[in-house]
């Protein structure tokens, strides 16, 4: 019985951070299959997400508001950084990594010097407890689940349903000829790269109220992101996902009957098994 | 009238097309032949604005299209069948259909017109464009690029590795779409199958055109085929 619990609560934190890590890392695939760019600034974006939510938490008093304010914040800021940073390199493979790394550091810098140094909580939204058999469980954690599945599914929505969607797969799999079939490919570009960012922020600002907004919080999202992204296999959203869910699911089994730190071990062990035994990833490289 | 004066176009410091002129009326079919390397596809690739010209100027019923972005060129109703089809291959067929109609905000019955020319494609519908045979995606970007409701309309080798029923059913589309008065400009290595498409032909060669006439003077000409693409009239130019 008690064993049975420890699962049941393991599995259900695995849930609710693999659809957040599914959230993060899906920003990071799909800047990576439109634009065959490395978004090494990619965490910064989570970072960017959970600091200016709680910014607007604490200016407006509202979460609500800071949930949407932060990723249309964070949308602006990257739309700048395409246009000022990625455009002017032409979208150049090498010189992006480059680039984003460098982003990654200004961002970071200007966060140290106006948010400081500090790990700030911001309140969770909604207080009330889901009792099951074994526990109570918080029922904020359960609503970022459910908002973050929601969000999963309305992007899936876009890029299968929509004109946007559509051209963002013609100009994965081939820009010259999108162009030629009307396709704006560098506004395709700029809105990928704001799509991508504004996940991932929103992915930051659901934590903050369970993790706290922190500066270097980035870098876990985007050594994590990595991850989800190699093990599914590069370019492939669904892969993705899956992967994003496993890996959330083997750390919070592992980080509940052995450590968190061997939870890492296993998720990077997992990491290299697939790159051994299946280079592309769980997934191929291929459609969505 | 689409008409290219003087284009020169450089991969790098390459110069690939060394002055290029060609006129291209509505309801005409301009064959363009050449050895490969001749500069045909780069023709085509500057004509739609995925290459920057280094000088000359390509000048759609009087509109400069070098002052353009690439994607607007389509808009504006030239269409473009690429060189080794260019399918988007893991959209389906009826989304590559649909990159097509959104270029000019084609509706839906667009599409049915379409299905009359390539009756085949209507099965295909939600098959990945990259699974199907050869001859089907060559009828895919040939449709796609009606979709598009083209005034000018640029062919790169689309009779390519196709079946002698599909070559005659391609250059029947040829021949209804001139008969509605849209400009077909027909880069092909099947000579024998483009003269009979053509009503005017122009020879490249090194980046320039080095002669044009009618798809008949030519006829008569066997020694200028010979010269310029180095090939009797009965064979194909070597791959």
């Amino acid at each position: 019985m008690i064993a049975s619990g420890h699962l049941f609560l393991a599995l259900l934190e695995g849930l609710v951070s693999g659809l957040v890590l599914a959230l993060t890392a899906l920003g990071l695939s799909l800047v990576f299959g439109v634009m065959r760019i490395v978004n090494v600034a990619h965490g910064e974006f989570f970072m960017l997400g959970a600091v200016i939510a709680w910014f607007f938490s604490a200016a407006l008093g509202s979460f609500g508001l800071a949930l949407l304010a932060a990723p249309l914040a964070v949308g602006a800021i990257a739309l700048a950084a395409d246009r000022l940073i990625l455009r002017p390199i032409r979208y150049a493979p090498e010189a992006t990594i480059v680039a984003t790394i460098g982003l990654l550091y200004i961002l970071q810098q200007l966060v140290l010097m106006v948010y400081g140094p500090y790990a700030r909580p911001v309140d969770a939204p909604v207080y009330f407890r889901v009792e099951f058999p074994w526990f109570g469980y918080s029922g904020y954690k359960l609503v970022v689940a459910i908002l973050a599945a929601l969000l999963l599914g309305a992007t899936w929505l876009l890029i299968s349903r929509t004109r946007l969607g559509l051209y963002m797969r013609a100009t994965q799999q081939d820009p010259d000829v999108a162009r030629a079939f009307g396709v704006p490919t560098e506004r395709v570009y700029a809105a990928s790269f704001a799509l991508g960012a504004m996940l991932t922020a929103v992915a930051g600002a659901l934590v903050v109220p369970i993790q706290q907004a922190h500066y270097l919080m980035g870098l876990d999202a985007l050594l994590l992101s990595f991850m989800a992204v190699i093990i599914g296999g590069l370019g492939s959203l669904r892969g993705t996902l899956a992967a994003a869910l496993l890996i959330g699911l083997v750390d919070g089994v592992v980080s509940v009957f052995f450590s968190p730190t061997l939870a890492k071990i296993v998720a990077s062990a997992l990491v290299a098994l697939v790159l051994v035994g299946r280079s592309g990833g769980l997934f191929g490289e291929g459609a969505t | 009238m689409l008409t290219v004066e003087g284009l020169e176009c450089a991969y790098g410091e390459a110069l690939v097309l060394r002055g290029v002129s060609l006129r291209l009326a509505p309801g005409q079919v301009l064959g363009l032949l050449g050895r490969n390397g001749a500069g045909k596809t780069t023709t085509l690739r500057a004509i739609m604005g995925l290459l920057r010209p280094r000088a000359g100027r390509i000048v759609l019923d009087g509109r400069d299209l070098g002052a353009l972005r690439p994607y607007e060129i389509p808009r504006l109703g030239v269409a473009y069948v690429p060189q080794g089809r260019g399918l988007f291959p893991f959209l389906t067929v009826e989304e590559n259909l649909r990159m097509g109609l959104l270029v000019r905000d084609g509706d839906r019955r667009r599409l049915e017109e379409i299905f009359e020319l390539f009756p085949a494609l209507r099965e295909r519908l939600r098959q990945r464009a990259g699974t199907l045979s050869g001859g089907e995606q060559q009828m895919v970007a040939t449709a796609r690029a009606l979709a598009a409701d083209p005034r000018y309309l640029l062919m790169d080798e689309p009779l390519e590795g196709l079946m002698p029923l599909l070559v005659e059913a391609l250059l029947g589309v040829i021949g209804q779409l001139r008969a509605r008065g849209v400009g077909v400009l027909l880069v092909e290595q099947r000579i024998e199958a483009a003269l009979r498409a053509a009503d005017e032909v122009a020879l490249m060669e090194v980046g320039r055109i080095r002669y044009q006439g009618t798809a008949a003077e030519l006829a008569n000409h066997p020694d200028v085929l010979q010269t310029y693409l180095g090939v009797r009239r009965d064979r194909r130019v070597g791959g």
